[in-house]
């Protein structure tokens, strides 16, 4: 066991980084936060809408569409990934609801069949394209993501003020626009998840709002993409609401504390990773359900941990 | 005070509305006028269509025949003057919103896209939670209210809407006494300020004092008019009774040829 997991060296696991390779460290930790915040503010939504699969089937179908907007444009541009993002993800609705309403198919498996044939044609075509020529897109990297490279990207200048890495610039610029978008259409949101009849019967129109909702899930994840893959995204879309809908019944402090949850898991998922020399995106995972499995463990006897915060009744 | 509506169209006309749930009717050839300021129950054996009409009538569902005219219009141009109580059962309420939250989301429709709810939609929503005894609970927790205060909670909303045609949902299932009594002065207040109220109801027993007019639905009409003219053994006998199986028969034939 004692070869197994390295010692617990305050100064290799706890000094150093924040010395030494403080600006490998940083980077990391705030696109850790940036991404799980990101994903928490969207999973939130899917999780009250009961749709947290349908962020899995976005997760794996995007991939062909990122393939086949590569092969099409021959560049990984923000606008063009983006782009290839929303009209796969708005394409995986549409399949699964499609199936759904012209089988008998339920609609678990119909999200099974869309995202798991989408997601073949992906690594299909991804090895065509690697064997045409050099494609920049790399298999590995798609599904399981890089944090650990975000600080090696081209720093971004702004009229000469040095901003940070191109991924958390960009990763910023989405999660400003995500909470933009959350804060202004907040009470349409609200609505069409608690009560879609009311809300059509209100002339706020659900189906525009869930495809509204698809497309802005489908940039956040093409944008942690590069950071986290396919499969971690998953975990960060959904475990964060969970941590925060253990210990709130009031939706404005949920989303603080998917925030919390972020900051937190973030910095202490890097330290486990330094600490035991493995993928910083996969220990931030590993330290965000340890954090909803001890939300979990508090709060079992009541609903609500904070009976302040859910305010008095 | 009542309004003149006789030069005004009727609030919700319904001409031979047919809807069909994966090709099996539930519904044919729906004739109906509901008049202004009325309070109408819509009555009718399990399976009936009740909801399903009420659910076709705004848009809900897709219809396979027939049109709705709301105050002689399509519903999109009249959706602030019309107010939807669904049953309590389709909404989760384990969501994190407290009871005024709730109730606020009945001004939605009164503010446009990107507009939250200000002071003054936060005063209407307080005195129609007082409306129905709730304002003490405004800050509870939806989750932690029981099947009566719930059923207060979505009428409170309704009143919220400021509507001036109601849909309600079988608004007295499982609710306590004194609820069900809260909830007809509600609806007779409703009435009395010129409403018309639309309502599915599954007990016999009390359609008869509730309401001044009767649906009787058995996936046709039946009867509709004054209570006192529907509420008739014959026409009970005639939407209860074994008479109209022959019609569902039909029916589970047509869906089984499928």
């Amino acid at each position: 066991m004692s070869g197994f997991i390295p010692p617990f060296a305050w100064q290799r696991v706890v000094v150093q980084p924040w010395t030494e390779d403080f600006n490998v460290s940083f980077w990391i930790v705030v696109m850790g936060f940036l991404v799980a915040a990101a994903c928490g503010v969207v999973g939130t939504y899917l999780l009250l809408r009961r749709m947290a699969l349908v962020g899995d089937a976005i997760s794996h179908s995007i991939l062909f569409g990122l393939v086949v907007a590569f092969m099409i444009f021959r560049s990984g541009g923000t606008m063009v990934m983006f782009v290839a993002a929303v009209a796969t993800g708005l394409l995986t609705v549409g399949i699964i609801e499609f199936i759904h309403r012209q089988s008998r198919v339920k609609t678990d498996a119909a999200i099974c069949i869309a995202f798991t044939t989408l997601f073949a044609a992906g690594v299909v075509l991804l090895s065509v394209a690697e064997m045409q020529g050099p494609v920049h897109l790399d298999a590995e990297c798609v599904l399981y993501g890089e944090i650990a490279f975000v600080p090696l990207d081209p720093a971004v200048e702004v009229f000469g003020l040095v901003l940070g890495p191109a991924p958390v610039v960009r990763m910023v610029g989405v999660l400003v626009g995500l909470l933009v978008l959350a804060t202004i259409f907040y009470k349409e949101l609200l609505v069409t998840s608690f009560d879609p009849a009311l809300a059509r019967s209100l002339g706020i129109r659900a189906g525009v709002w869930h495809y509204g909702l698809m497309a802005v899930l489908s940039i956040v994840i093409v944008s942690v993409f590069e950071a986290v893959g396919a499969i971690l995204a998953v975990a960060m879309l959904v475990v964060p609401p969970m941590f925060a809908a253990q210990l709130s019944d009031r939706l404005p402090v949920r989303f603080a504390l998917v925030f919390l949850h972020a900051a937190l898991s973030s910095l202490l998922g890097y330290q486990l990773s330094v600490w035991l020399n493995c993928s910083p995106a996969g220990a931030m995972v590993v330290v965000g359900a340890m954090l909803f499995l001890l939300a979990w463990a508090v709060t079992r006897p009541r609903r609500a941990a904070f009976p302040g915060w859910t305010a008095p009744s | 005070m009542m309004k003149d509506f006789s030069t005004t169209a009727p609030p919700l006309e319904v001409h031979d509305l047919t809807v069909a749930y994966d090709r099996r009717p539930v519904l044919y050839g729906i004739d109906l006028t509901v008049p202004a300021g009325s309070l109408t129950g819509i009555i009718g054996p399990n399976g009936a269509g009740k909801s399903t009409l009420l659910k076709a009538v705004l848009g809900l569902l897709p219809l396979s025949a027939g049109w709705v005219k709301i105050f002689g219009g399509p519903l999109a141009q009249h959706a602030r003057r019309t107010g939807y109580v669904p049953q309590r059962e389709s909404v989760d309420w384990d969501f994190p919103v407290n009871v005024m939250d709730v109730v606020l989301m009945g001004r939605y429709g009164h503010l446009p896209p990107g507009r939250r709810p200000g002071r003054a939609d936060r005063e209407i929503a307080r005195a129609c939670l007082d409306q129905v005894q709730m304002l003490p609970l405004a800050g509870r927790q939806i989750g932690n209210l029981s099947g009566g205060q719930r059923q207060r909670v979505f009428l409170a909303r309704a009143l919220a809407q400021e509507s001036d045609l109601y849909f309600m949902d079988e608004p007295f299932a499982g609710v306590d006494a004194a609820t069900e009594a809260a909830i007809i002065d509600l609806l007779r207040g409703m009435k009395d300020r010129g409403k018309t109220v639309v309502v599915v109801h599954h007990d016999l027993s009390t359609a008869q004092d509730y309401f001044d007019r009767l649906v009787l639905l058995n996936m046709r009409l039946v009867a509709a008019g004054p209570t006192a003219e529907v509420f008739t053994p014959e026409l009970l006998q005639k939407t209860y009774g074994g008479r109209l199986t022959i019609l569902s028969d039909v029916a589970q034939a047509l869906g089984e040829e499928r």
